[in-house]
Formats: C-alpha cells, sequence, structure tokens
C-alpha cells in the first residue's frame, strides 16, 4: 500500500507529463480564490485562443459573436452554500457564475469548476461522475478546467476503483469520465496541439480536508 | 482503399506511393519516434504479461460471445437502451438511417469509429439525405477529401499541414496559414458549430460490458464527449468482438492499448457510458439511445479454429507502426479500410476475397507485428493462412505450383540448382555476381547484384571438409540451407573451422533438403509438409545434442513451423517437436552453449556493425549473442540505428515486390553507412544477399559477412 505522500508524488508527476497544472490547496475556500484569481487574470475574451481569431466560416464565426462579453464560470457541483461563496467572489471581479444551462453557452465559457471522485495516480486521471449533462458539458466547453480533487481520493491504479465503478454502473444511467490532461491531438503531421474540442488548460487543486 | 484489379495493378498502386516523398519522410519519422515512446509508455510493466491477460481475456470473451451479447441486451435494456443486431453492413446501415428517419434527424455528428468505416455507413447516410459530419480532426480531414483512413489511430497521417490548410481554406472559404496550432482552432471553430446544430450522435465503442451493459469509449480530442452529450438521439455502432464480461477485462485492455497504439499510459478521456443518460433537449429529459452490434462476418470468425483470434484485436494500429511494408507504402495500399496486418486478414472476412487478394501477398514475413501486438495474435502467420484460402478458392499460380513441384523431390530440387550454376555461366563474366540478370529477373531486381550459384556446393565439398575431432564436447548437426549449401558454402567451411577447433563432432547429413520456408511463404502447405518430413527423417536426433543453423530463417522455420506442420503426422509429430528441441541458431550456439572464450579469436580492432535478421531476433529471440561475439572477438561494435529492422528480403517477397524491398534495403544501407563501420555483419544468407548485393550496386566502403565469416577471419 502506497501511502498518501506517495501517492501524490506519483499521481503530480504522471499529470504534469501530459500538461497539467497541479497545486495543492488545504480548503475549498483556497480552491475558490485560486479559481476566481485564474479567471481573472486570464487574458479578456479567452476565445481568442480557442480559434475564433481564426478565418472561418460564416456560421461558425457567428458561433463566436454569440458568446458574451462578460467572463463566465461554471460550477454545477456545488452545495448552496459553496455556490454562494463562490458567486460573491465571482461578482466581485466581474464573472457570471452558472450552475445550469450550459446549453446557453455552447461558443464556449471561461472555466468548469468541478469536483472529483477519484484520483488515479498512476496515470494522473481524474475520475468525474458525470450523470448530469451540466457536469459533462462543464468539463468539455470550458477553455479552462479545474478540478478539486481530495487527497483521501487518490488511489494508485484504475483497479483500485474497480469495485466503486461496478457498483455505480449497476443500477441507473450513468456517464463516468476519465480525465487526463487536456483535449488533445496529433492528427496533423503527429504534431501534438492541445485544445482541440475539450479544454485547453487542466489544473487539479489536491485539497487537505 | 484497395481498388486493384490483379497483382499487376497492385503493384502499380505501390508504385505511385513509393514515390511520394512526404509519405516517406513522415512514415521514417514516425517508426522511429514510436518505438521509443512505446518503449517509455511501458518501462516499469511486463508488456509480455499484460499482452497475455489481454489475449486469454479476449479468447475468453469470444467462446461465449452470444451469452455476452445476451448479458448485454439485458443489462441494457433496464437503463433504456435499445439493442439491436445487424448481420451485416448493409443492415446495420439500414437500421441506423431508420433510427435517423423515425425521430426526424436532419443532421448528424459522428466520432471515430472504424467499425463505421468498414459499414461505409457516412455513404449510405449520405444517399439517404443525411448530413453526416466526422468530428475526430483526422477523420474530417479525410471526410472532406472523400478518402479513407491510411491508419487506424492516425486517419490522415498520410497528409501534410499545407494539404489541410488549402483543404480548409476551401470549408472556410478563406485562405488558413499552415500553422499547425491554427488549424487545429479552425477546426475546433467549424465542428463546435457542427455540435450546436446536430440532434444525432453516432459513436463507436472500444468495449461492451455485459454484466452492467456499459460502453467505453478512448479518445483523446473529447469530441465523443460531445457526440455522445449535445444530440437529443445516441447511436454507438459496436462490433461484436468488442462484448466483455466484465468492467475489470475492460481496464485489462485499457492498460495497453493506448500505451501500444500512441505511447500514451491513457488517453485524455475514457468514457463509460451506461444507459440513457440525462439530456436537456431529449424528450423528457433522457436521450434516446441504440445500440447496434455489428456481426458482418465476426460470428463464423468465433469458432473458426485458426482465424478466432483475430476477434482480439483492440484496433491500437501497432502492427501498422512497425510493419517496414506499411511505412513503405503506407495506409492506402496496405489494407482496404482496416489497415496494416490485420487489415490483410480482415480484409478477407468483413470485404471480401476480392479486396483481400493482392494485399495477402505483400507481407515480407518480419514478424514485427506479431512482436508488438497487443492481444499476442499471429498475425503474419494468419495472413499466409489467407493466402492459403485465397489460392486454394481461385487456385495456385503457376510459379508457387512448380517450386512447391521441385521441392517434393530433393534429387530434383538440387539437380536444377547445379544446372542453373551452368547455365549462369555466360552472365556471371567470372565474378561472384550474375552480370546481367537472367530473364526471368525483370528490371526491377537491378537494385542489388545478385550471387551467381557457387562452383561446387558445400555438400559436394563436405566429404574433403569433414574435420577429424576425437574426444568431442558436443555433437552436432549442420542444417545448411539451400542458400548457404548452393550459394555461399564458404560461409558454412567458415562455421566448420570454428566449432572444430572447439572440439564439436560435426555432421552433414546428406538427405537434408530445403527447410521449406520459401513454399510455406508462398502458401504451398503440401509441399510445405513434404519437406518438413524429408527433413525431420534425414537427422537422426539420437545422435546429435544440437542442430545447429547458420541461416536464421531456416533456425525459426524448424524450430517453431515444424511441431506445428506435422502435428497430426501420426509417424513423425514427436521426432519433429525433439527435432525442433535440438535446433540452435550458430551465434547463440558459439556463445550461450560452446561459451567460446575471447583467447580463441584475435581479431583486428576494425568496427563492425550487426544487422539482427528478423528471423533471429524475434523468430528466435537471440539478440546479445551476436553483439557479444564481435566484441568478444576484438572487434569494436557500433549498433545501428534500427539494427531490429527488416533487410527487405523476405526470400520470394523482394522477387515479387522487387520495388519495395528496394526501399527497405535502401534505408538500411543508410543507416549502416551511418555508423561509419568498416564491416557489416549479419547471421542469414538470405540477408547477406540482400545486404551485400545492395551494398555493392551503392559502392559501399563496408563489406558484408556472416558472422562466421568474419569471427573465422578474425581468428587468422
Amino acid at each position: 500500500m502506497e501511502s498518501t505522500q506517495d501517492l501524490i508524488q506519483t499521481f503530480s508527476t504522471a499529470a504534469q507529463k501530459v500538461s497539467a497544472v497541479v497545486c495543492q490547496v488545504s480548503t475549498m475556500r483556497q480552491a475558490f480564490a485560486y479559481t476566481v484569481d485564474l479567471c481573472e487574470h486570464k487574458e479578456a475574451c479567452q476565445l481568442l485562443i480557442a480559434g475564433c481569431q481564426e478565418s472561418l466560416s460564416a456560421p461558425a464565426g457567428d458561433l463566436c459573436e454569440r458568446k458574451q462579453q462578460q467572463k463566465v464560470m461554471a460550477a454545477p457541483q456545488l452545495s448552496e452554500e459553496q455556490f454562494q461563496h463562490l458567486e460573491a467572489q465571482c461578482q466581485q471581479r466581474g464573472i457570471d457564475l452558472v450552475c445550469n444551462g450550459l446549453r446557453d453557452h455552447l461558443a464556449g465559457i471561461d472555466i468548469g469548476f468541478t469536483l472529483v471522485d477519484f484520483g488515479i495516480a498512476e496515470t494522473g486521471t481524474l475520475v468525474i461522475d458525470s450523470s448530469r449533462e451540466a457536469v459533462r458539458l462543464a468539463t468539455m466547453i470550458s477553455e479552462v478546467h479545474v478540478a478539486v480533487l481530495p487527497k483521501s481520493q487518490l488511489r494508485s491504479t484504475a483497479l483500485d476503483i474497480e469495485i466503486e465503478l461496478r457498483e455505480r454502473f449497476a443500477s441507473l444511467p450513468s456517464y463516468y469520465a476519465f480525465i487526463t490532461g487536456a483535449s488533445r491531438t496529433a492528427d496533423i503531421e503527429r504534431v501534438l496541439a492541445l485544445g482541440v474540442h475539450g479544454p485547453l488548460e487542466l489544473h487539479i487543486l489536491l485539497l487537505d480536508e | 482503399m484497395q481498388q486493384a484489379k490483379n497483382l499487376k495493378g497492385y503493384r502499380r498502386e505501390v508504385g505511385t506511393a513509393l514515390s511520394n516523398e512526404f509519405l516517406r519522410q513522415a512514415m521514417d519519422k514516425f517508426a522511429v519516434a514510436y518505438r521509443t515512446g512505446r518503449e517509455n509508455a511501458f518501462s516499469g510493466l511486463d508488456v509480455d504479461d499484460l499482452v497475455a491477460e489481454v489475449a486469454r481475456s479476449k479468447d475468453l470473451a469470444v467462446e461465449k460471445l452470444d451469452l455476452l451479447l445476451a448479458e448485454f441486451k439485458r443489462n441494457a435494456a433496464q437503463v433504456g437502451v435499445t439493442v439491436h443486431e445487424a448481420r451485416t453492413a448493409q443492415e446495420a446501415n439500414e437500421i441506423i438511417a431508420g433510427i435517423a428517419r423515425d425521430n426526424q434527424v436532419q443532421k448528424i455528428i459522428k466520432s471515430k469509429s472504424m467499425t463505421a468505416e468498414e459499414t461505409l455507413l457516412n455513404h449510405h447516410l449520405e444517399a439517404v439525405g443525411l448530413e453526416v459530419t466526422e468530428t475526430d480532426l483526422g477523420e474530417w480531414i479525410i471526410q472532406l477529401r472523400h478518402e479513407g483512413p491510411s491508419h487506424m489511430v492516425m486517419p490522415a497521417i498520410h497528409l501534410s499541414r499545407y494539404q489541410v490548410a488549402d483543404l480548409f481554406g476551401s470549408v472556410t472559404g478563406h485562405q488558413q496559414d499552415s500553422d499547425i496550432e491554427r488549424l487545429v482552432k479552425v477546426a475546433r471553430r467549424e465542428l463546435r458549430q457542427k455540435f450546436v446544430e446536430a440532434d444525432m450522435g453516432i459513436s463507436g465503442a472500444n468495449f461492451a460490458i455485459a454484466e452492467s451493459g456499459t460502453i467505453g469509449l478512448i479518445t483523446n480530442e473529447g469530441n465523443a464527449r460531445l457526440v455522445t452529450t449535445l444530440p437529443r438521439v445516441h447511436v454507438a455502432l459496436v462490433g461484436l468482438e468488442k462484448l466483455v464480461p466484465t468492467l475489470n477485462d475492460a481496464l485489462k485492455v485499457l492498460k495497453v492499448l493506448p500505451r501500444n497504439a500512441t505511447g500514451q499510459a491513457i488517453t485524455s478521456y475514457v468514457t463509460w457510458i451506461t444507459g440513457a443518460n440525462a439530456c436537456a433537449t431529449a424528450e423528457g429529459g433522457r436521450k434516446q439511445m441504440h445500440i447496434v452490434f455489428l456481426d458482418n462476418g465476426r460470428r463464423a470468425l468465433s469458432t473458426d479454429p485458426i482465424f478466432s483470434q483475430v476477434l482480439r484485436c483492440v484496433r491500437c494500429g501497432a502492427c501498422a507502426n512497425v510493419c517496414p511494408v506499411y511505412r513503405m507504402v503506407g495506409g492506402h495500399q496496405y489494407g482496404h479500410i482496416y489497415i496494416g496486418a490485420i487489415g490483410l486478414i480482415i480484409t478477407y472476412f468483413f470485404h471480401g476475397r476480392e479486396k483481400a487478394r493482392n494485399l495477402v501477398q505483400n507481407c515480407i514475413n518480419c514478424g514485427a507485428c506479431k512482436a508488438i501486438c497487443a492481444a499476442g495474435i499471429d498475425l503474419p502467420r494468419l495472413i499466409k493462412e489467407v493466402h492459403t484460402k485465397v489460392q486454394d478458392e481461385e487456385g495456385h499460380p503457376i510459379k508457387s505450383l512448380m517450386l512447391a513441384k521441385v521441392l517434393k523431390s530433393r534429387r530434383l530440387f538440387h539437380t536444377l540448382l547445379r544446372s542453373a550454376k551452368m547455365a549462369q555461366k555466360p552472365v556471371t563474366g567470372g565474378t561472384p555476381y550474375l552480370r546481367h540478370l537472367p530473364q526471368i529477373f525483370s528490371k526491377e531486381h537491378n537494385f542489388r547484384a545478385l550471387p551467381a550459384i557457387a562452383e561446387k556446393p558445400f555438400r559436394d565439398r563436405w566429404a574433403s571438409l569433414r574435420p577429424q575431432v576425437s574426444n568431442p564436447r558436443l555433437r552436432v548437426a549442420l542444417f545448411s540451407g539451400c542458400v548457404q549449401d548452393f550459394v555461399y558454402p564458404e560461409q558454412l567451411e567458415a562455421a566448420v573451422t570454428l566449432m572444430a577447433e572447439q572440439r564439436v563432432a560435426l555432421e552433414f547429413p546428406m538427405q537434408q533438403s530445403c527447410c521449406g520456408l520459401p513454399v510455406a511463404m508462398m502458401s504451398e502447405k503440401e509441399a510445405a509438409r513434404d519437406v518438413a518430413r524429408q527433413n525431420v527423417k534425414a537427422i537422426n536426433t539420437d545422435a546429435v545434442d544440437y542442430i545447429v543453423t547458420l541461416c536464421a530463417s531456416c533456425a525459426s522455420h524448424l524450430k517453431h513451423a515444424y511441431p506445428e506442420i506435422l502435428a497430426d503426422d501420426t509417424e513423425l509429430s514427436v521426432r519433429a517437436t525433439q527435432f525442433a528441441g535440438k535446433v540452435v541458431p550458430f551465434s547463440f550456439f558459439m556463445q550461450e552453449i560452446l561459451d567460446i572464450q575471447p583467447e580463441a579469436l584475435r581479431a583486428p580492432r576494425q568496427k563492425v556493425t550487426f544487422h539482427a535478421p528478423c528471423h533471429l531476433c524475434r523468430g528466435l529471440g537471440v539478440t546479445e549473442a551476436p553483439h557479444r561475439l564481435i566484441e568478444q572477438a576484438g572487434f569494436e561494435f557500433v549498433p545501428a540505428l534500427e539494427e531490429f529492422t527488416c533487410c527487405g528480403f523476405g526470400g520470394t517477397y523482394s522477387a515479387k515486390f522487387p520495388e519495395i524491398s528496394a526501399q527497405i534495403l535502401d534505408k538500411k544501407l543508410d543507416d549502416v553507412r551511418e555508423t561509419g563501420a568498416e564491416i557489416l555483419v549479419t547471421e542469414c544468407p538470405g540477408c547477406v544477399m540482400q545486404l551485400r548485393g545492395g551494398a555493392q550496386k551503392r559502392h559501399e566502403n563496408f563489406t558484408v559477412m556472416h558472422l562466421a565469416e568474419m569471427l573465422a577471419q578474425g581468428r587468422k
């Protein structure tokens, strides 16, 4: 059995290898502060890096136009109390925080903020119950995905969460995501490019509590 | 895609691919980068063990395919999925078009699915008036170009950034920069719009887990997540072989597949979908989910004693990544829809003999695919088995029938070789090379100088050569193979001297003949069996400790193929196994068994590089013994880049596809030149023939030798 410290080490190395940013936070409040900061310091209208400055066809260009000018952050899994706390911080910085209705933002949002069910140290993978559509969309249409992973939820390999996953697959419809690093492609001349469909960046906040 | 009507037409298409400079460079870079990436990804893991587990688990699943299907259907139905079964590609396409019609679908987005490529689904859907957009970047590119994939994992690997920029220029109506980052962003925005508009999403699946009715999808781009999330209808098209009993089986495959495919420990996204999930735009807030299982020949394969193992394939594409022929000609010439070694095989079963006929002949039998396969499939053997099927159905070509006939009688075969020696006299001009090619060879063979048949074969020299060894350490029977016996007897002579000095008593059984590999390569199974019987009978295994051969191809064939070929032979099956157990290649015998000491060899300090024959390094698993012998003999060993890649000989292959053989050889000789070695040494007369002939043509400064010759020279 690996110690938590070993797991953190293995996890961080593996996640950084696929260009994820890994940080440690001691409280949820710190995680919020990190995320709001990140969003604020993100270049204004981050759609720039997501391709909207390129020469596009008319319909694709129109979709870019529909992107509202205010920055948008989605946090679909928070408790009411947590949401209010984060919302207050967002408001101070002029960021719109949403938990639902993400289909109105398919042009793209700035940050998707999620809570992670398990971490797989061997590969630096996040396991997220994405059965709710809003959780799926928050991790797909955001330019930056910030994920909070409690250290206690780190496991060594995928086989160590096999029992939990089997239980959850057993009864109701579900949608589980293993996420490792940002969205990537090497389809043109095998040159690695990040953010082809999903997030361009992944930040993982390892949480103490 | 295979359009050629006959072998001649196919060779013409291959020729065009060979002259595609971009393709060649892209493939070369990829071949080298892939190997390093894969090695890193597997570091610290027992690859053989993982592969064996995948094979075991897939075999068990294939055995109870129908039970798993029933279980899957039951569990998927409980979570709101409609499961369909399609017997043929056409049926699958019609079912999916029907789902679209029933739901008033107009626009469809697709994530990558080789199964949908197999059924030509897009063609069908477009023909009934639906708009279909591929959303995997590579698939979108080839869809826009109206092409098929040239690789199972990287479908657009044959295209340059400039071609993509031109293509995107016409799609957007604006001129595009060729910067790859920017092109990717253009695709992101263009396709995002398609996601927004679509009312149906089609995906494939890497796994269909029976115990829960879950499908698993392995992707990097994340497009499959959008495809399975945004539209109100989701259809997954799944080959029956994707059924596995449990999540555990899927996780086993997941551990190997990305590492073997792209050298990634895991892909960016692995998605597990169980049942009809929440979907805001669908009726009742639940997505309509359909899973279509495709048979298209899979059920028949699942009970086939020889071919059932092809259903183990996890579609990682590695067999193409390491194939020296794929590397030269690219995917469009190395498959119909499925690419690489596995493509050569399943094209026959999924797309018919017509499409497979020429393809199956384009295997050089180097074994690189078998060594890399994520599921341990014996690909080279199955390619030969498909070739046999095709020949049995269509009739065997005259050339291969003739060879088969000749080989059945050792006397006839050897007489012909002796008379060939007489016939060649006017064309050798007294040199050891054929000056002008006899008419049976066409001009494409001119890329190497072909050796002449020796004045006196080894078997005629044996009586006078035979050394007297008193108090022998070991008793050995030499198996010469035909090339050394009739073309390079000096290689055997060198080995005889070296071994006799080590007090090895030698026999040369006169009744031995060709090992049979050439006819096995031509899928003449009967003839291969006949010569195997002759050879097993020729050598009294009780009287010798080892059967040593200096030809890696013979050794590998004798050791691995004989017990299999003669398994049903009531008279010889036991002897064949004993025989095979005693076969060792020369370097292994000298290094590991005789443990030859440095003082026995005193070589000048020359730089030497080694070419590892396919049948030595992969066929017999011998990689270190030749290196050690070279160093112990006092030479300076300088390894060449890609030492373990085929030299392009492949026996009869180089006569069938001389243009491909020539290009593989060129690459090999470039690598050798790069080392600055004075001697290129190898351990197979076939490789010597190819390499020496090519070096001669290119006027290289290094000499090419068999290991035995070089060691014997070293002691003078």
